[in-house]
């Protein structure tokens, strides 16, 4: 084998090709192939492994009285009634309030401000970073600022959603950009040479073609903030609350917070309401996030 | 500057329509230029609210005293200042995460871009989506009630693990991470020229060295901003820690142990509802305001790396 080698390379022949070197090569390039494989079942398998093991646990209490009832330390009593309702009211507010201004903030950054300008550099360098700011640091602003003075507003259904809110905003910005960029300029450089303003060429044509990928950017940031948990620990969110919010001014708490709850509490059978209340919170991120990939394939489709 | 529009109003006698139409313009312009401003002034907002408190704590508690000590006890009766098991703390979460997020997320990030056929694709993607959306709170939920005790507790060797352990929330919130590390190196790698590509498998190379030696180097800036964030993310994720870890600041490096990071304690101590202008209320800002600090200036790195080294092939 060595002597037909060496006179088989000599030759310049494809059977050089088995070669040593070449051997030991392919053999590290199959062990990183199965090192990728295996990075890919570490991700696989942990989430099958969430998956499977929260519904288990859960599976006792899966059944209409743990959305019925109200939240108690007494496990047979035990539900989530008041932390849906919260959670509703709270992602309802900041998708209404985070919606308007993340998108007008994307429209001036893409359409007004002139890059050149220090104050819109800062801008875009500040969303950047807000984006990276840890999520229990707008809980400290929520409870310096808006909890208590200057606003004052107290452990609130609106204190809560006016954090959220500012979560949110820095994702609601940035999907909203890449969605106006998306469109092409063409659209913008036709209607403003027909006479339109800027404002109307947006108004009309930029808006509507962005549309969808604004409404699915939007809704997966807002998604972001039904399973919230950390800055709400700051804003009296960790309670068992019995009524379901009626207003801004009410006190509230949200499914997360309630989970965590159930989960920190020294009786075992509060954990499995939690794997329960999981599976519920699991279920309303679901149906958010299909609802986006429902609407971004609609309007793809349509558009090739 | 001028438009066209304003210089026909000289010219011509401009319409009572295009009057109205400029001034909606102005009105507009103005009023989405206050909208942008907002989120600049969200962050004054953060740093408003965190320094003052912060500024308060130090003048009670000495530096000497909150970096010298080594019992973390603020709570207490007589409290303690000393921030070392915090950071500690907040180093081991850090490293066990990272050490999931980085080298897996890469992985499926090779993976998804140079191996996997598009079908594949097509399903493992929205897979990872999932993953990424997953509440933190139901990684904490796993992680103190599936990972520690059937993986942690029963694989550990160097002795005996509790109901809380580093080790368990340190790798859930790397799984929480690794997504993101992910799907921000797929972004790098797929930025990559294809002829670079084609090149090396042309020249000979293997698949692994084409991805090690071509398209790693070549997307270094953008893996490194997405570390750089996986570190970040790291430090700042509350939930998983102060569920799965617990609520006991040790100054230990044993991932065996339960631990206290800058960020759970920042959740720990809110539960408590500390009566505005106490020392335990003020505390929480300290430690914010470190936690802000370096988060900062982690993301202020990343968003630099992407900026300086992105645009070499374009």
């Amino acid at each position: 084998m060595t002597s037909a080698h060496s006179a088989n390379a000599a030759a310049g022949d494809a059977v050089s090709l088995a070669d040593a070197t070449s051997t030991r090569r392919r053999g590290i390039d199959v062990v990183f192939r199965v090192a990728l494989a295996f990075s890919v079942g570490v991700a696989l398998i942990t989430l099958g492994a969430l998956l499977i093991d929260v519904f288990l646990q859960g599976r006792p209490r899966l059944n209409t009285e743990l959305l019925t009832n109200m939240p108690s330390n007494r496990p047979a009593k035990a539900g989530i009634q008041s932390a849906i309702f919260g959670s509703l009211w709270c992602v309802g507010i900041t998708a209404l309030v985070s919606l308007p201004i993340g998108v007008g903030t994307a429209v001036y950054l893409e359409h007004y401000a002139r890059r050149d300008r220090w104050y819109v550099r800062l801008t875009e360098l500040n969303i950047q970073n807000l984006a990276g700011v840890p999520s229990v640091v707008f809980g400290i602003l929520g409870l310096a600022f808006i909890a208590r003075e200057p606003l004052s507003w107290g452990f609130t259904v609106g204190t809560g959603a006016m954090v959220l809110t500012i979560l949110v905003l820095p994702t609601v910005i940035i999907a909203s950009r890449e969605a106006i960029r998306a469109v092409p300029p063409s659209l913008v450089d036709g209607a403003l040479a027909l006479g339109a303003t800027r404002w109307q060429a947006i108004w009309r044509q930029v808006l509507p073609s962005a549309l969808p990928g604004i409404a699915t950017g939007s809704i997966l940031s807002v998604s972001r903030a039904l399973g919230e948990s950390a800055p709400l620990l700051l804003l009296g969110a960790l309670t068992f609350v019995t009524f379901n919010p009626t207003g801004l001014d009410s006190g509230y708490t949200v499914l997360p917070l309630l989970i965590f709850k159930y989960a920190s509490d020294a009786k075992a059978e509060l954990h499995v309401v939690a794997a329960a209340a999981i599976v519920v919170l699991l279920a309303m991120l679901l149906l958010l996030n299909s609802t986006a990939i429902v609407l971004r394939n609609h309007f793809e489709k349509r558009r090739s | 500057m001028p438009s066209p529009l304003e210089l026909a109003e000289g010219s011509l006698l401009p319409s009572a329509g295009l009057r109205r139409r400029l001034l909606i313009e102005r009105l507009v312009r103005a009023s989405l230029a206050v909208v942008a401003l907002l989120s600049v002034g969200i962050t004054v907002a953060i740093v408003l609210s965190l320094l003052r408190p912060a500024i308060e704590f130090f003048a009670e508690i000495p530096l000497s005293e909150f970096f010298g000590g080594t019992t973390w006890a603020p709570l207490f009766v007589p409290p303690q200042f000393g921030v070392w098991p915090l950071v500690t703390g907040t180093l081991l979460i850090m490293v066990i995460a990272v050490a999931v997020a980085v080298p897996f997320g890469l992985g499926v990030a090779f993976y998804l871009n140079e191996y996997a056929s598009s079908r594949v694709r097509r399903i493992l993607k929205p897979v990872l989506e999932i993953l990424a959306g997953i509440p933190t709170v139901v990684f904490g939920f796993f992680a103190l009630y599936f990972v520690n005790p059937e993986i942690v507790q029963r694989f550990w060797p160097f002795g005996q693990v509790g109901t809380f352990s580093a080790l368990a929330a340190g790798l859930m919130v790397g799984v929480m991470i690794l997504p993101t590390m992910a799907s921000l190196s797929e972004d790098a790698f797929s930025a990559v020229p294809g002829a670079l590509r084609d090149g090396s498998l042309a020249l000979g190379a293997t698949r692994r060295e084409t991805c090690t030696k071509v398209i790693l180097p070549a997307a270094a800036s953008g893996v490194m901003a997405a570390t750089v964030l996986a570190f970040s993310r790291a430090i700042g994720e509350t939930t998983i820690v102060l569920l799965a870890a617990g609520s006991n600041p040790q100054f230990t490096l044993d991932p065996g142990q339960g631990v206290q990071t800058m960020a759970s304690f920042i959740g720990f101590a809110g539960i408590g509802d500390q009566p505005t202008g106490s020392t335990g209320y003020k505390t929480i800002f300290a430690v914010g305001t470190l936690l802000f600090l370096i988060t900062f200036v982690l993301n202020m790195i990343s968003v630099r790396v992407v900026k300086r080294y992105r645009e070499v092939y374009e």
